[in-house]
């Protein structure tokens, strides 16, 4: 199920804009990776650009290679469709479709890939609603709108979305920023449990919850304003919070940061 | 949280002496205020009331022109009705059924039937053309033209919705009929085993010219509507859709569509009232005739608004009594026509302002 994805080199603009400079990492399977880092550093563009979402918008393009168990990414020839498929991701701000119930939203991925067949829809509506620890709180009113859930809810039901597909990698873009507390824990609860069947990419302003939740982390930093992005250091995340080899790490984690 | 400025802060007794007339009394619990305003609660004694305020005055004006809106609609169904009413009575045929239009005789005899068909084929017509090509022009502008192609064919075809029916009206009569009588003609002799094209003509100047002139006319309205209804559809609904592996036409039908739903429905309906409405186009480009056909090719139809374009000028006190009995019934057209676009946007309504 989960891949292994490795990024050499990775540099992604906004026209004439570098946003990230030459980004090199290589996430296991199942394994949770914290991409961590001041805003602007470049976080989500490296993560938008791991399942090609950085070209939806104009004049935005990459350099390097991204490839998904050594299947390069940016093949010409591969579908971006399929890529997308294969890397699911979970955006900052809640999104369920607003005019979908929370079944079809939970569905609409596979209704995305033509599957039509009710009980095949039903099956992984109720599966994917479980695994985002939703179905409890959802399954007596599957019918009513998506948008009305309580923000952490609409941000499980918008992981139930994506996991629906049975992706291989997950990403998510500080997924709990938006949301209070316990809906945090409820969604790191799920991430644990993900674990097992993904390989899952986080972007977190939260150093506790990169420090709480994941194996590996990334830090990423800028200089100044107007200059692009850099992984500064990518460790476990034992080693990066306990003993981190660059100063700037060090600085950024402790709260000495700029 | 925190993005709301206080709205304690006027509350607090503060040492300016000096309120404001507008200031609200501090007792008022919402008074809106800013961080960076003083505090201006008065440290005395609590200010009276404004007894009168440009407050009171512009809410006396407003209530004022909502209830003269009021009045003067009611006066004018009044007055329309009692002048209606009298032709009906004098009606020697039946209004609903009759088909034909001669009020102007010693024994008046008209009915609606005919002209409400007329009225409401062609612009069924107009819209079974208008609105798929709408449809498409908008979500071109909107999700698939480049920017700079984008702004100026949207500026055009928004003022292509100011040109003036007459113009057309006569456009159609003078130049549209040719291609369509032609179009009939080809219609006519490969499908006239479908009763909509069959007949022996003339043709031309038909039901077909009519509803085809309608809808270019109601073309500009449904593209730019629809068009503002499609680009306001949330950029992270498009960006869900496409992270879940959608081509660009599977996002539109994810998202940009049922969001667009009601507004697009609310576009059509105003289209249609257009269609429905429109006079002098209809009266400049159908061949009057009094019947009930379903036929599109051969010369004919009629519509109530042309109708009466047509027939005001010579028609005697029945007769224009006549005609804005007439003219009610392409009233209570519209009505139902704009409540059940009404019915049908509430329906989801529920779904929509969860959303907001
Ligand atoms: N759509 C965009 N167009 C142009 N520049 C952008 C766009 N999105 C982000 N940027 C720029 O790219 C840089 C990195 O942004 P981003 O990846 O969003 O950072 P982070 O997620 O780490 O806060 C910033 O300087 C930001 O201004
Ligand atoms: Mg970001």
């Amino acid at each position: 199920m989960a891949k292994r994805i490795e990024a050499s080199n990775v540099s992604s603009y906004y026209g004439s804009f570098k946003a990230i400079d030459s980004v090199s990492m290589t996430v296991e399977p199942k394994t949770i990776t914290a991409l961590i880092g001041p805003s602007g550093c470049g976080k989500s563009t490296f993560l938008r650009s791991i399942n090609r979402m950085h070209e939806v918008l104009p004049n935005a393009r990459i350099e390097g290679s991204l490839t998904i168990d050594d299947q390069n990414i940016y093949d010409p020839d591969v579908d971006v469709t399929a890529v997308r498929r294969m890397i699911g991701m979970v955006f900052q701000r809640p999104n369920p479709f607003p005019t979908m119930s929370i079944y079809e939203n939970a569905v609409a991925g596979l209704k995305l890939n033509g599957v039509k067949k009710k009980s095949i829809l039903d099956e992984a509506a109720e599966k994917s609603l479980r695994s985002a620890n939703l179905w409890d709180e959802v399954k007596d009113r599957l019918d009513r709108p998506g948008a009305g859930l309580s923000g952490g809810q609409q941000q499980r039901l918008c992981i139930a979305r994506t996991i629906a597909v049975e992706p291989q990698v997950v990403l998510m873009d500080e997924p709990c920023s938006a949301l209070d507390p316990i809906s945090t824990l409820a969604i790191e609860d799920l991430m644990f449990k993900l674990k097992d069947r993904f390989t899952i990419i986080i972007v977190t302003h939260n150093m506790q919850q990169a420090a709480r939740v994941s194996d590996k982390t990334g830090f990423f930093s800028i200089d100044k304003t107007g200059d692009p992005g850099r992984l500064i250091e990518y460790d476990d995340t034992q080693k990066i919070f306990s003993n981190p080899a660059q100063k700037k790490t060090e600085d950024y984690i402790t709260g000495r940061f700029g | 949280m925190g993005d709301y400025p206080s709205r304690s802060v006027n509350a607090t007794a503060g040492d300016l002496g000096v309120t404001p007339r507008h200031a609200r009394g501090a007792g008022s619990g919402a008074s809106p205020s800013n961080f960076d305003e003083p505090p201006r609660g008065g440290g005395g004694a609590l200010p009276k009331k404004a007894r009168f305020s440009i407050e009171a005055g512009f809410r006396g004006l407003s209530t004022a022109s909502g209830a003269m809106v009021l009045v003067i609609i009611v006066a004018i169904a009044v007055f329309l009705i009692s002048k209606a009413i009298p032709a009906l009575q004098a009606n020697t045929g039946n209004f609903l059924t009759q088909f034909e239009w001669r009020p102007n005789e010693a024994q008046p005899s008209f009915g609606i039937a005919a002209l409400a068909f007329g009225t409401v084929l062609s612009s069924v017509i107009a819209l079974i053309v208008a609105v798929p090509i709408a449809l498409s022009i908008a979500l071109f502008l909107s999700h698939y033209a480049p920017k700079r192609l984008a702004t100026p064919l949207g500026f055009v075809i928004d003022l292509l919705a100011a040109v003036p029916s007459v113009v057309f009206g006569l456009w159609g009569r003078d130049v549209f009929q040719e291609p369509v009588r032609d179009f009939s003609i080809w219609l006519n002799k490969y499908f006239s085993w479908i009763p909509l094209f069959g007949g022996d003509g003339p043709f031309g100047q038909s039901v077909l010219l009519g509803g085809l002139v309608l809808a270019i006319m109601v073309l500009p309205i449904v593209t730019s509507l629809s068009r503002e209804v499609f680009q306001q559809t949330p950029g992270m609904n498009e960006e869900a859709a496409l992270a879940l592996g959608a081509t660009r036409w599977e996002m539109i039908r994810t998202a940009v569509l049922p969001y667009g739903k009601p507004g697009v429905i609310a576009a059509v309906m105003l289209g249609l009232g257009r269609a429905l409405g429109e006079t002098i186009a209809l009266a400049l480009t159908l061949s009057v005739a009094f019947n009930i056909s379903f036929n599109l090719i051969e010369n004919g139809g009629n519509s109530v608004a042309a109708n009466i374009a047509n027939s005001f000028a010579e028609a005697n006190d029945t007769g224009r009594g006549a005609l804005i009995a007439s003219g009610l019934v392409l009233f209570a057209i519209t009505l139902v026509v704009n409540m059940t676009a009404r019915a049908i946007i509430y329906r989801r309504r529920e779904f929509r302002d969860s959303a907001a």
